[in-house]
């Protein structure tokens, strides 16, 4: 008899959206994780509310990994319209449990067929009617647990868990897993080497977290006070648990006060405005949109770079324009956001590669917007905000704000009013400027677009555009140092892979692969743009260098090919993966392997 | 001479600002010096005030008052939402917004809407000739059907009727003036600003260089025969007494949220209640029949919830709060980092 597979699989339920199966998912995967195995699961969702297919994966990996690996060893069929395709998607010697209706006849012989009865089972056996749709998906919960051997009390760790807010909802919902795990007893053996078994070392003090709900949590310790939004997937949920968070922790109880403005704009250039209307006035303010969103801010974010006014805003990358795909995952919008707007613009942008760095970088990026009096990006993905991650808990942050260059009436008097909203006093390309509603004569100034001198009046002369511009290039060269440095995992090898963001979960699991086909490589994650001159030195330090990233023309390639001196340029490859799926490792070990002409 | 200061100390010189770069005649330039005067008069702090607005001739005017003030020239069409953002940061702010009637009427038409569904504490001021005079005479939203172009052209399109919107979005304060009347518009002005809400001020304003011609209805020449002033207001201020014994019938008292009083003497047969909503809408779709620019007061609800009331807001400036008071407690976050076990 072979040997049982311990602790590492994926799993995966197929079924209809608005059935109620992410709540079984978020049981399966808690009660899992509280077993002390690493999970990391993967919501695949269509746009849509009911009736369209959704997939719930979650990656079991004893090793702790968090890339999405497909092809599914266990498989929980709901629905029969994706019943054949996901049955052929899945490995050899895999468990599918699946609706008995589905026929088996001339199927895979190659795998374990469980088929069950659901709409009986359910009708049979759940008294509650209304709540009969919703608890027939907790029901595979029962076979799940059963046929991968997850305890029960687990089970019950999960359902606690997920209905914390909810408390009578856990009875009826464990005896809902009751039935499925006595209908297995009864009709079932085990004959697929599939199991879990609790362990230790790997997810102790470790928390569950998505990005975008760390990412507004960072907004929040970050001391955001105005948010401005329009709704988008995959990126809504971020400033809804900024208002969620806000209700919680920034309402006086005695007087009932609002500690921060959370505002549903009517679109994202509504929504921008607002930011960057409050940035101007002096508060921290921020705006969360994705790909098409982000199209509609494109005027107001070359404004926000000339007239130099600090806002922070998040892109949730997705698959590009609706409708189609967009609720995808992409890496697609970093070339269009570094230089977004008309005119020479660049931006500074942070890359979060874990929802440790969404938290993070989202309180970082006010202090950089204050402190460069620009637009920060923050791009992060569908993967990185919507799905739930594994994750250290957060820092409580122990550096005050850097609320920049800001001239108060007492700083004015001193200066005897002589200041320059554009000079450039200290050599770093950064003017000083002050708030709206500064009680001295001399405080106020005028902000227009591209027409300024360095005291803020109105010209057309070239020259002081030019040299405005000249101005603004030193503070960006300025940022360079200051944003973000990238990360480098070095062990001397010749060969190295550059990624960004969510790409790096991947790229953790190719190395360990690529070392053990008999290949050491090196890693440097870009965590900021402008690129730091580091880079240079890891390109240079190295035969070659591959740039693994999830869009189809290799975006941050060829941003490094205009950063890299000639001769280095030659040693870049690119890796793409572009189907709206989150990288899997194979996707960077097998072309790598082939690229370095070593068998497999 | 000696120079008169008002409350605050200040002179009308203090008001001012650059000189203006718009063609003489513009009635733009006339409504910048009556808000000269409104400002002047009220005794507003330069040093509190945020000048908005979007682009376009009317958009450049924030540069030509109160020049110690800060002013904001943004992006075409978005001046409501900066001004909605500036306000959020800091709602001690007195910020008035100037746009034009294609700033409004046309590119930014949904934030002007969004702006005033949601009763933003501001002045907004729409500059309105009918015309883009900046990128040189093409028709603008507002102007009427059959009137002419400088080269003929003849507008067959319905005009937006910005008071209308503005009332029937629940703005607070509606007005209509001409910029050649300033016996009107400063009360009126100064009224606006001391209104705790949004206050819309569609000003007709002509532009001398492309729609100040036979045929146009928003040359000076029509404005002048065809306005029809329905009350004539005055202004008193929260820190003056209402001296003059009016005669019973003949005013309204608009009594705005700071105290101030906006007292309506009715003209001729005009007996309009603004704060009637149906009534408003009806005057102003009646002048038009009639062919007339009904001007005045046309709609006020002072009471109102402004925005940043609505929001809950603390009335010590967002802008100002520190980690101690945006910042979770450690406690807090500790109780936030449990939840995610």
């Amino acid at each position: 008899m072979s040997e049982l597979n311990v602790n590492d699989l994926t799993f995966q339920a197929a079924t209809v959206n608005g059935s109620g199966s992410q709540t079984s998912n978020s049981v399966l995967m808690r009660a899992i994780f509280s077993m002390g195995i690493p999970v990391a699961p993967k919501n695949i969702f269509p746009s849509n509310i009911e009736g369209l297919p959704t997939w719930f994966q979650v990656r079991i990996s004893e090793a702790g990994y968090q890339a999405r690996k497909g092809d599914p060893d266990v498989l929980v069929a709901l629905n029969p319209a994706t019943w054949a395709a996901d049955l052929a998607g899945v490995r050899p010697g895999a468990a599918v449990i699946h609706d008995a209706a589905y026929s088996t006849l001339n199927a895979r012989s190659d795998v374990h067929y469980h088929p069950v009865p659901f709409a009986s089972l359910a009708k049979t056996k759940i008294e509650n009617d209304k709540l009969r749709k919703q608890l027939l998906n907790m029901i595979y919960v029962g076979f799940v647990a059963r046929l991968l051997e997850i305890p029960f009390e687990n089970i019950e760790i999960g359902v606690r868990r997920h209905f914390l807010s909810k408390p009578r909802a856990v009875q009826v919902n464990l005896d809902a897993v009751t039935v499925g795990m006595d209908y297995w007893d009864e009709n079932f053996t085990k004959k697929d080497l599939h199991v879990l078994r609790p362990m230790t070392g790997r997810t102790e003090g470790l928390v569950l977290a998505e990005g975008n709900q760390a990412a507004a949590l960072g907004c929040i310790m970050g001391g955001c006070t105005v948010a401005a939004w329009y709704p988008i997937t995959p990126s809504s949920s971020l400033c809804e648990y900024i208002g969620s968070y806000a209700e919680r922790f920034r309402v006086d109880p005695v007087t009932g006060e609002k500690r921060i403005a959370v505002v549903q704009a009517e679109d994202e250039l509504a929504a921008v405005g607002m930011a960057i209307g409050a940035g101007w006035a002096g508060a921290r303010a921020m705006t969360s949109t994705a790909g098409p969103g982000l199209s509609l801010m494109a005027e107001f974010a070359g404004l926000a770079y000339y007239a130099e006014i600090p806002v922070v805003i998040f892109d949730i990358q997705r698959v590009g324009p609706s409708t189609g795909l967009p609720t995808r995952t992409s890496q697609a919008d970093l070339g269009f956001v570094y230089t977004l707007s008309h005119g020479d613009t660049k931006h500074l942008v942070l890359l979060p590669a874990t929802v440790a760095e969404c938290y993070e970088m989202g309180i970082a990026a006010f202090d950089l917007a204050d402190r460069f009096q620009t637009a920060v990006f923050v791009l992060s993905d569908l993967d990185l905000g919507m799905n739930w991650w594994m994750t250290p808990p957060f820092q409580y942050p122990e550096q005050p704000f850097d609320r920049g260059k800001v001239l108060t009436a007492a700083r004015l008097e001193e200066l005897k009013g002589d200041w320059g909203r554009y000079r450039d006093v200290d050599g770093d390309g950064i003017p000083y400027r002050t708030l709206p509603g500064t009680d001295h004569p001399l405080a106020g100034y005028f902000t227009r677009g591209s027409g300024h001198d360095e005291n803020a009046r109105y010209t057309e002369s070239g020259e002081t555009y030019a040299r405005n511009l000249d101005r603004l290039s030193r503070k960006f060269e300025t940022a360079r140092t200051e944003v973000p440095a990238p990360i480098v995992e070095s062990e001397g090898a010749a060969v190295g892979v550059i990624a960004f963001g969510s790409t790096h979960h991947a790229v953790v699991e190719a190395r360990d692969q690529l070392k053990a086909a008999g290949l050491k490589v090196d890693y440097l994650r870009v965590r900021a743009l402008p690129l730091a001159d580091s880079i240079k030195e890891f390109v240079t330090d190295h035969k070659r260098v591959y740039v693994v990233e999830q869009n189809r023309d290799g975006q941050l390639y060829d941003l490094l090919r205009l950063h890299l001196p000639a001769a280095e340029i030659g040693k870049l490859n690119s890796i793409r993966r572009y189907d709206g799926q989150p990288i899997p490792a194979d996707a960077i070990t097998r072309p790598l392997l082939e690229l370095e002409a070593i068998p497999a | 001479m000696s120079i008169t200061l008002n409350r605050i100390g200040l002179s009308r010189d203090a008001y001012k600002g650059a000189a203006t770069t718009l063609c003489a005649g513009c009635g733009h330039n006339s409504i910048t010096n009556h808000l000269i005067k409104a400002m002047y008069e009220l005794g507003l702090p330069p040093s509190n005030l945020a000048k908005m607005s979007g682009i376009g001739c009317s958009s450049k005017t924030p540069a030509y008052f109160v020049e110690s003030a800060h002013g904001f020239n943004g992006v075409h069409g978005r001046m409501p939402s900066l001004t909605t953002g500036a306000k959020l940061a800091n709602r001690s702010l007195v910020v008035l917004g100037v746009s034009g009637d294609g700033d409004t009427a046309s590119i930014g038409l949904g934030q002007y809407a969004h702006l005033i569904r949601r009763n933003v504490d501001c002045t907004y001021i729409i500059e309105d000739n009918g015309t883009y005079g900046l990128t040189k005479g093409q028709f603008s939203a507002t102007a009427d059907v059959g009137s002419v172009q400088k080269k003929g052209a003849v507008n067959t399109y319905e005009p937006i009727d910005l008071c209308i919107m503005a009332i029937s979005l629940g703005g607070t304060f509606v007005a209509r003036s001409f910029s050649g009347d300033g016996k009107q518009l400063v009360p009126l002005l100064k009224a606006a600003i001391a209104h705790r809400g949004v206050a819309v001020l569609d000003v007709i304003s002509p532009c001398v260089t492309f729609n100040d011609h036979d045929g146009s209805t928003k040359s000076y020449e029509w404005v002048k025969e065809h306005e029809e002033a329905i009350q004539d207001p005055s202004f008193i201020p929260y820190y003056e007494e209402v001296l003059v014994d009016y005669e019973p019938g003949t005013t309204t008292d608009v009594r705005l949220h700071d105290g101030s009083h906006l007292v309506l003497r009715k003209l001729a047969e005009h007996d309009h209640d603004p704060t009637d909503r149906s009534a408003a809408l009806q005057l102003i779709e009646e002048g038009r029949k009639a062919g007339q620019l009904v001007t005045g007061l046309l709609y006020a609800k002072p009471e109102a919830e402004d925005f940043s009331t609505r929001e809950r807001l603390p009335e010590r400036p967002l802008r100002d709060l520190g980690e101690d008071e945006l910042r979770l407690t450690r406690d807090q976050f500790s109780e936030v980092m449990a939840e995610l076990a």
